[in-house]
């Protein structure tokens, strides 16, 4: 029956497929992942909108170039960039099917990550204990707004670095981790992209205005 | 128990919380409560929690998932209907020096309730669950990509009608309007916990029809059959396509404006502050650049569904299906480019507004052509008038007048006298009703024999019709001359008395409205009664043209024995025509997803965190928080999360398909 | 019923058939036929204004009806026709189910809506921009230019909660839910809200503007009839929504003088101190009438700073245009806070231990502000309107935020 309409031997048309073909799994991941980062971007995107508008209402208090530390946040800056690269190294890792390295370079992914966190709850506290708390202004609302979302994006990129380190040493390079690591991948360089922004615009810029 | 103790454990619930000295509230408390009690033991008289579990809660299954959606919106529409019949009624009736039955304090939650309950939990689950039904047996696939998430979404969803149900008995809901514009909404105007119900229902269920929309354009992107072209996906795929595509690119703007007000309501920030620096304007801008798509994404499925509907009933190819494919990308894009339309009267400068105006006005030119692409797919056709059709007919007449009123009110100089006014609330109900909801009746109707093998009563069907589209007439006609009586929108008292024939008039309507509601139950409940006599045995009742109608009626949990082939835009119709057989051996097992508990258990603990921040029942939102990260990360840990479904099944369903055809001729 | 529909409007004012308010051409004429048939006895006020800027409001939302019904009267002729010719019993009319293109149609169905969205869109323009509320008058009625040298009613709107505060510069007077203005002088109305948005609209003169706290919008009408009209808040603000109206009388120039007068005799004045009292919401105010008002009292509420010790936005707002007042504003908040209880019950808000204000805004604190002198005009929504439609282009900022650019004059 089924052999009856396979063209090659009727030149009938094909109205099913005879062989199931399932899709593979995660045969969707990728594109999936790629939109859920797009809508996270949107998010940001409001966040610097957000900021644009309210970024010059000081409130007759404290501005940019007041609370700003440049060096510190260009420090935490490369401490982002260097956890990326060093993700780069995992995933080249990952490739050639290296366990320990792999576990290795997100390890030291993790710490870089980790540094950036510190960094940055560190200048909160130093601002919050200044005075420049975010209720101080809408500029201060804005920016501890903007920054923290990020800072909130990256933590949750650190639990689940750590949850993959555990699936990784529980079951190996399987197929599905290795999804998962390509989707922590392009969030992790997501959100480098974003901080670059936040850098510019917010940090560099405010400390010009 | 010290104060402080209570504090801790209950935030700021009190037993004043509950609202017993508002007899229409404890009145409804107690007829729910009945409600709720016949049916919880009901359920467990008959023994079927576990079925329900099983079957139904913890299901991947895109068909049933589809089919909660739409359970979950005739609840709520109940629910959001008895909101607008006391609106009419108050406004009926408070004349003359009446002050009504509704004190401010109630009817201001019945407004602001009714709007945000038709909309996010009203046509967005008939909407979305229609798609979730639809699309993937119209591109031939088996389920869509991500069934998990299709899961957790709907009950995200629920999670959010959950919140706005408990506000109901529970405290209050929010008394600003169903957008909560700051100042008002923020904490020093609105102390209450009525927002922070509105913020945590719209933010637990935004999460779901965010992922949900995630879903359904991958599924639709990458699970068509082989033959499936994008210019060979039937228009509902299309519509569902950029529908999804506005859901991910405006819900974030929604979740990022209202966590932004619920900071300056938690924390203190200065977004929407009149003083601090803060802007209530940009409130207003970033809540329309969502609210705008939104209005949509609701109605560009029902178009979706007046396309199958208009082209299955008149026997006869889609007219201009190309141009209907663009029409509706070019809504898709312009949609974002006229926000401001909602406010031109917050001040903007003439250019702005005609700016906003014009290319509001310029989205009717693809509509247009969707409006006469319909009316030439009846033109030499054989229409037959069955319930979908009567609902797509009286779309189209309905539809003509709503969108002129929007054109009318894109012109700025005559949306500053009709802004605001009833004229407003006409327009955007005649747009609404006529567009999306009876595009949704059209979408029961016609899909309902897929999902369940049997068609709907047609009496009682023609009731509900007849009722609704008069009943819509009478309801909003009037509010379109009260609008040029310049009459504004959410008063609770008149003291002009020659207004109050037309909210009587209004009001008598409303009732015919709920009438026909009553009638739709009553459908459902006679069609059940009389399934054997309305069976449809042959998968293909309505003789139509797109793939879900070329398996069976309701379709096997595999959807297609087989992967179909496509060869043209009308699949079904092309597979008829040209002598399709229905293959009858050689069945292979099929793999499939299997059902999940995380879903269910993710949206509950999300609820309760919900429930504690409005609150401020601070542990209660700190334990379901940590408990929500620790159920997600548990179920990251089961990597098996598909089983395949033996042949010997797939051939025992597909037997008994082809003796019930068989029987049939 | 009719008897119900033709009980007069108390407001009503007595009013001229529509068609002789102002010259109309044959079109409108031949539009308005059924629309005065249908509308004779009731008071469809958007429709029969008492005010050149309405009216031609009105005018536009007829134009614009009658372009649509060009298109959607043969929409639903066709539909109603197509469905009952192509019945399915019908077996006479001709079945093509097959047939699903036309190159010539789909133009026609594509170019004829473009062709009526290219009239509206010219339409849109020319009146958005002639109809501009901040645009000042050029014409009283029609073919009546203004008289340059007649000084238009100045007056100053506020929307508290939940009532109208109207002061009239010009005259020294103030009332609550009670305006009055004199036929054919041109009115500038500036307006603003005291805590949340309301919207100014008074249908009969012309169309409304949202009232925002700490902005100021404006708009610009004149009233051509003498009658009492009814204005209120189109804006949802809260409890005392329904009970925010007022009547707005339209007076000959005696019966607008006579008013003034007993405003004066009123006796009563509106100081800052009355102003903190009468700004505390209440419901269904009665009218009052203020002899005297604080000369500055506008400007102290536009800028937010009528309690004393309270920073005025003007102020602020020049401290951070030069860039914030540093580490030295920082615990300066209290002069700053105006919502008055916007950190009551904020779950997660700071103490309120912040510095307060040790002097008035008119004589500010601290050397870092008293050099600085306000800018006159420095609220966020301002403008003096533009003299005539020119396209100006749109800045991002203004774009974003629906802010108009700030004019130059």
């Amino acid at each position: 029956m089924t052999v009856a309409v396979n063209p090659s031997t009727t030149g009938e048309p094909v109205f099913y497929l005879a062989d199931e073909h399932p899709h593979p799994e995660g045969y969707s991941t990728s594109l999936g992942f790629w939109i859920y980062l797009m809508s996270d971007c949107l998010i940001f995107a409001m966040l610097f909108a957000a900021f644009g508008v309210l970024g010059a209402n000081y409130a007759a208090g404290p501005a940019p170039k007041d609370l700003f530390e440049l060096p510190l946040v260009a420090v935490n800056t490369s401490m982002l960039l260097l956890s990326s690269i060093t993700y780069g190294f995992a995933m080249l890792t990952m490739q050639q099917n290296k366990i320990a390295q792999t576990q290795m370079w997100l390890a030291i992914t993790g710490l870089f990550g980790l540094a950036f966190i510190g960094i940055e709850l560190s200048e909160f506290a130093h601002m919050i204990h200044e005075g420049a708390t975010p209720q101080r202004s809408a500029f201060l609302s804005a920016f501890f707004t903007l920054v923290g979302t990020h800072g909130l994006h990256v933590s949750c990129g650190l639990i689940w670095l750590v949850t993959l380190m555990v699936q990784v040493g529980k079951f190996g390079l399987i197929e599905a981790n290795r999804r998962r690591l390509m989707c922590l991948s392009m969030f992790w360089h997501f959100l480098d992209v974003v901080w670059i922004g936040v850098f510019t615009f917010v940090y560099l810029l405010g400390v010009l205005r | 128990m010290s104060p402080d103790l209570l504090k801790l454990i209950f935030g700021r619930l009190g037993i004043d919380s509950l609202p017993l000295h508002e007899p229409i509230l404890v009145g409804t408390f107690v007829m729910v409560a009945l409600g709720g009690i016949t049916l919880f033991a009901g359920v467990t008289y008959f023994r079927l929690w576990g079925y329900l579990w099983r079957e139904w809660f913890t299901t991947v299954d895109h068909k049933r998932i589809g089919i909660m959606y739409m359970i979950l919106g005739i609840v709520m529409l109940l629910r959001g209907f008895a909101d607008a019949l006391m609106m009419r009624a108050q406004q009926a009736l408070a004349f003359g020096g009446s002050d009504g039955f509704l004190p401010s304090h109630h009817y201001d939650q019945v407004f602001t309730a009714h709007g945000v309950i038709m909309i996010f939990f009203v046509a967005m689950p008939f909407v979305t669950g229609l798609m979730n039904y639809v699309v993937p047996l119209q591109i031939g696939a088996r389920d869509v990509s991500f069934p998990f998430l299709n899961n957790f979404s709907f009950w995200m969803t629920v999670g959010g009608a959950v919140l706005v149900m408990a506000s109901l008995f529970i405290g209050e809901f929010a008394r600003t309007g169903w957008l909560a514009y700051p100042p008002l909404s923020n904490i020093g105007y609105s102390p209450d916990v009525g927002v922070d119900y509105y913020i945590w229902a719209l933010q637990v269920a935004g999460v779901g029809t965010t992922l949900s929309g995630i879903n359904l354009i991958c599924t639709i992107v990458k699970l068509r059959c082989p033959g499936m072209t994008m210019m060979r996906m039937p228009v509902f795929t299309w519509t569902s396509l950029c529908t999804n595509i506005l859901i991910v690119a405006s819900f974030p703007v929604l979740t990022v404006v209202l966590a932004l007000l619920s900071l300056d309501r938690y924390v203190g920030t200065n977004f929407f502050t009149n003083d601090f620096g803060g802007s209530p304007m940009m409130y207003v801008n970033l809540i329309w650049i969502w609210g705008h798509p939104e209005v949509y994404i609701l109605v560009l499925p029902a178009f979706g569904v007046f396309s199958e509907v208009t082209s299955t009933f008149s026997g006869k190819r889609l007219f201009g299906y190309t141009s209907m494919v663009y029409a509706t990308v070019v809504i898709t894009i312009l949609s974002y480019l006229v926000w401001l339309h909602h406010f031109f009267t917050m001040g903007s400068g003439a250019s702005v507004n005609s700016f906003f105006g014009i290319t509001t006005m310029i989205i009717s030119i693809p509509t247009g052509a969707k409006m006469f692409n319909w009316l030439f797919t009846m033109y030499r056709g054989r229409i037959r008038f069955e319930l979908p059709m009567l609902w797509t007919i009286a779309f189209m007449l309905t539809f003509v007048l709503g969108g002129m009123t929007g054109v009318l009110l894109a012109v700025p100089p005559a949306d500053f006298v009709l802004h605001n006014s009833l004229f407003l609330i006409a327009h955007f109900h005649n747009v609404i009703i006529g567009g999306v909801v009876f595009g949704a009746f059209a979408g029961i109707n016609y899909w309902f024999p897929k999902a369940f093998g049997f068609k709907l009563d047609p009496f009682w069907g023609k009731m509900s019709f007849w009722f609704w589209v008069t009943g819509f007439y009478m309801a909003f006609m009037p509010l379109y001359v009260l609008g040029l009586m310049g009459v504004t929108r959410r008063l609770r008292v008149f003291d002009d008395p020659s207004l109050q024939i037309w909210f009587v008039i209004a009001a008598i309507g409303a009732v015919f409205v709920f009438i026909g509601i009553l009638s739709m139950l009553m459908q459902f409940a006679v069609s059940f009664l009389k399934r054997e006599q309305l069976k449809d045995v042959t998968g293909d009742p309505w003789d139509a043209r797109t793939l879900e109608w070329a398996t069976s009626s309701p379709p096997p949990d595999y959807n297609f024995a087989f992967t179909p082939v496509v060869h043209d835009n009308d699949a079904w119709w092309d597979m008829k025509k040209r002598g399709y057989q229905r293959p009858l051996t050689g069945f292979k097992p099929i793999h499939m997803p299997s059902s999940t508990g995380t879903g269910i258990i993710l949206a509950g603990l999300a609820t309760a965190m919900g429930f504690g921040l409005i609150w401020y029942i601070w542990w209660l939102a700190a334990v379901s928080f940590i408990a929500m990260l620790a159920v997600g990360i548990g179920h990251t840990f089961n990597y098996h999360r598909d089983f395949d479904i033996p042949a010997e099944d797939v051939i025992r369903a597909e037997d008994a398909r082809t003796k019930l055809l068989a029987g049939a001729k | 019923m009719s008897g119900l529909l033709r009980r007069s409007y108390p407001l009503a004012p007595q009013r001229k058939p529509i068609s002789k308010a102002r010259p109309v051409s044959r079109l409108k004429i031949l539009a308005l036929l059924p629309l005065a048939v249908a509308l004779s006895g009731c008071n469809y006020v958007v429709l029969a204004p008492a005010g050149d800027i309405a009216a031609q409001q009105r005018d536009l939302v007829i134009i614009s009806t009658v372009l649509m019904l060009l298109i959607v009267v043969p929409v639903m002729a066709l539909t109603v026709l197509f469905a009952w010719r192509y019945r399915q019993s019908n077996t006479s009319a001709r079945y093509e189910p097959e047939w699903d293109h036309s190159t010539k149609l789909e133009l026609v169905i594509w170019s004829a809506p473009l062709l009526i969205i290219i009239c509206l869109g010219a339409l849109t323009w020319m009146g958005t921009h002639l109809l501009d509320p901040y645009r000042t008058l050029g014409r009283i009625k029609a073919e009546h230019a203004v008289d340059q040298s007649k000084a238009p009613l100045e007056v100053d709107v506020v929307a508290l909660d939940w009532k109208w505060l109207f002061i009239y510069p010009d005259y020294g007077i103030a009332t609550v839910n009670d305006l009055a203005a004199p036929v054919d002088r041109p009115i500038n109305f500036r307006i603003t809200a005291s805590s949340v948005m309301n919207s100014f609209y008074i249908p009969a003169l012309a169309g409304q503007i949202y009232a925002m706290p700490g902005m100021e919008t404006k708009l610009h009408a004149v009233v051509n009839h003498t009658g009492t009209y009814r204005g209120f808040s189109a804006n949802y603000s809260g409890a005392g929504f329904s009970g925010m109206h007022f009547n707005f009388q339209g007076l000959d120039d005696k019966g607008f003088d006579a008013w003034v007068a007993s405003a004066k005799s009123a006796g009563g004045s509106l100081g800052r101190a009355d102003y903190l009292q009468l700004e505390k919401p209440s419901e269904n105010e009665p009218v009052r009438r203020y002899g005297t008002v604080d000369s500055d009292l506008y400007r102290l509420i536009l800028n937010m700073c009528v309690e004393t010790g309270k920073m005025c936005q003007s102020e602020m707002m020049a401290i951070d245009s030069k860039g914030g007042a540093g580490h030295e504003g920082l615990n300066n908040t209290l002069p700053l806070a105006y919502d008055k209880y916007a950190r009551r019950g904020t779950a997660f808000g700071p103490e309120p231990t912040f510095v307060a204000g040790t002097c008035t805004p008119d004589a500010p604190q601290g050397k870092t502000t008293a050099s600085i002198t306000a800018p006159l005009d420095t609220a966020p929504l301002t403008g003096a309107g533009l003299k005539r439609p020119t396209f100006a282009p749109l800045k991002s900022s203004s774009f974003f935020l629906g802010l108009r650019p700030k004019s130059d004059s």
